[in-house]
């Protein structure tokens, strides 16, 4: 039965101000929804640019459902387009990335495309003359997306052709990226290895809200993070200097106050981040000469701001999240209502010293990693609500904490570090974009 | 007098100590220096600057294990458990002269919890160290042979 395509009423009806029905958690067709509109209507994370340093480089991914395959042209521009030959179908990359050298071979037929996607060959093209071909879809060769934005190096699309601009739909929350790419003394990142990729039984939602969710950490994480502390409290003897470990793990354990204090910021659109004031990172030790390098970049003032910046986490709507202090992007994938992949990249300060790399593959592998303890703690939470929420008693999640009635949508705003606005933030914008092409949309774009 | 067979009877037994989660004994066979290490690439060869899914000291060994009997250790209720299968190791050093023990073991390893049940299939490293009469573990290292999937979660030691 369907119940909600085309039916932009009965989706709004699904997103109260501060509470959300099940269904968008658990409803196949409320997923469908996603992928055919939310996911196109939105600018969506691709790949880094460092991924595609040569002509012909290339990269696969997934915008929603649609495979995309991104590439560095002889020209130096990058280019994406859906991976699939226009001829028979047949996807025309399978690695994650690669060169292809200067054109992309369909193996099928051996049809051939330049690396901006336009048709080079066809074998016995003469079979083709006086067919009608140039007027086929096949003829333009690999279809390409044409709203993609390569932002600090971070390449962004919008699948659907009209929509919110990119320098609109994201505004002020690029700072986040900007404080990133920032902290390298050449202003530059590097993705230099693979991610770290972990499956989640659960609906990628429930993901992207536990990146602003600052009352779950000394609960769920007790487990983990005060095991931690209680181990190495007993175990430290002389010793004066706290590990790295126990620096990445202690911070999860702080006190509501805590994050009552550190804040956080909403933007349009349903971005926003925690640690405003300062965040779990802002206490690690300093690397010896990053600071000195820093300085000589950007000058003293300059580079006292960059490193001052220390969010927490950076929710980019609908689906990624970054922490610029430690270099992280968290990419959730949605593969079905209830089945999410996780990607966790990590990016490498050029010019930065090692220590400060280790650091960030150290936190990813114990955060983010299917062998990470914090991971298990977050993902039992996770499974146990997707499996919860078929309950039919309640059919509604609470979003309420600090709700205070006549909340403006889309609006900057700097709260208190505990509110679940963010996540009503994200909800406002989940109606928004799921609608905005129905005939009559929840609300008009900003 | 350190043998081919001490090697092979070491590596048994620490399979065996981690399917019946006898987890103080299997600390006590790492070095104080020991490390557990799952890389993420192929025949990766750095811990430290290429990403690993684990690279662990007994301190976080040792968190690892406390936090498995932890009263809100949420995702181990219910508990979890493991079974490793091994073929007979090879032996790839065994030299008491210079200290060198070690020795390489396909295994197949599974984990269940609940009604779920996952399987992994890799290779053991055991780098090992004369300690007194006996050997101790400098390095354990787990190559799984699909490293670049998404896993769910693995929350106890392959």
């Amino acid at each position: 039965m369907v119940k909600y395509g085309n039916n932009p009423r009965a989706i709004g009806g699904l997103v109260r101000d501060a509470e959300v029905h099940r269904d968008v958690y658990v409803d196949p067709e409320i997923f469908d929804l996603e992928m055919e509109h939310l996911f196109p209507n939105s600018w969506i994370y691709v790949g880094h640019a460092s991924q595609l340093a040569k002509a012909g480089d290339f990269i696969t991914a997934n915008i929603g459902r649609q495979p995309v395959v991104a590439s560095r042209h002889t020209d130096g521009s990058i280019h994406l387009f859906y991976n699939r030959c226009p001829h028979k179908g047949v996807k025309i990359a399978s690695e994650p990335c690669g060169n292809t050298g200067k054109f992309f071979r369909c193996p099928y037929h051996a049809w051939s495309f330049k690396t901006d996607g336009s048709l080079l060959a066809i074998p016995l093209k003469k079979g083709y003359e006086g067919t009608g071909f140039t007027d086929s879809p096949a003829s333009d060769g690999l279809s390409r997306i044409r709203n993609v934005v390569v932002y600090r190096d971070f390449i962004f699309a919008r699948l659907s052709e009209t929509g919110v601009a990119f320098e609109d739909y994201f505004g002020e929350s690029l700072s986040t990226i900007d404080n990133m790419v920032d902290r390298s003394p050449e202003g530059k990142l590097a993705v230099v290895a693979t991610p770290i990729r972990y499956m989640h039984t659960c609906n990628w939602k429930m993901l992207v809200e536990n990146q602003t969710d600052t009352c779950h950490p000394m609960v769920a994480h007790e487990s983990s993070a005060g095991t931690a502390i209680k181990v190495w409290q007993r175990e430290q003897g002389d010793s004066k200097e706290t590990p790295m470990a126990v620096q990445l793990y202690g911070p999860f354990m702080s006190p509501y106050e805590f994050y009552e204090q550190s804040g956080i910021r909403i933007w349009p659109n349903g971005h926003g981040h925690t640690g405003v004031a300062n965040s779990i990172h802002s206490n690690y030790s300093d690397i010896e000469g990053y600071l000195g390098q820093m300085v000589a970049a950007y000058g003293e003032k300059r580079a006292h701001e960059i490193l001052g910046e220390v969010r927490h986490n950076t929710v980019y709507f609908p689906n990624i999240m970054v922490k610029g202090a430690v270099q992280i992007l968290r990419n959730f994938i949605p593969i079905a209502v209830d089945r999410t992949l996780v990607e966790s990249w990590v990016y490498r300060l050029v010019g930065a010293p090692d220590k400060l790399y280790e650091r960030a593959l150290m936190y990813n592998r114990f955060i983010n990693a299917p062998t990470s303890i914090v991971g298990h703690d977050d993902l039992e939470m996770y499974e146990r609500a997707q499996e919860g929420l078929k309950t039919n008693g309640n059919q509604w999640v609470n979003l309420r904490r600090l709700y205070e009635s006549g909340e403006e949508p889309d609006v900057t705003a700097v709260i208190n570090g505990t509110s679940e606005r963010q996540m009503r933030n994200q909800f406002h914008a989940w109606a928004k974009f799921m609608t905005m092409d129905m005939v009559e949309p929840v609300e008009a774009a900003e | 007098m350190i043998s081919e067979k001490t090697i092979t009877d070491f590596v048994y037994r620490e399979a065996d100590l981690l399917d019946t989660m006898q987890w103080q004994p299997w600390l006590d066979l790492f070095h104080p220096e020991g490390r557990y290490w799952m890389p993420l690439e192929w025949q990766q060869q750095d811990p430290v600057l290429q990403p690993s899914l684990m690279y662990e000291d007994l301190l976080l060994m040792k968190v690892r294990i406390e936090r498995l009997a932890g009263e809100r250790t949420f995702s181990q209720k219910p508990k979890s458990r493991c079974h490793h299968l091994l073929q007979a190791p090879q032996i790839v050093a065994c030299d008491p002269a210079t200290g060198i023990f070690k020795a390489r073991t396909s295994f197949i390893y599974t984990e269940t919890r609940g009604d779920t049940l996952e399987r992994f299939s890799g290779w053991a490293s055991h780098d090992l160290v004369q300690v007194g009469d006996g050997l101790k573990i400098k390095l354990k290292r787990i190559d799984l042979v699909n490293f670049d999937a998404p896993f769910g979660n693995i929350q106890l030691f392959m």
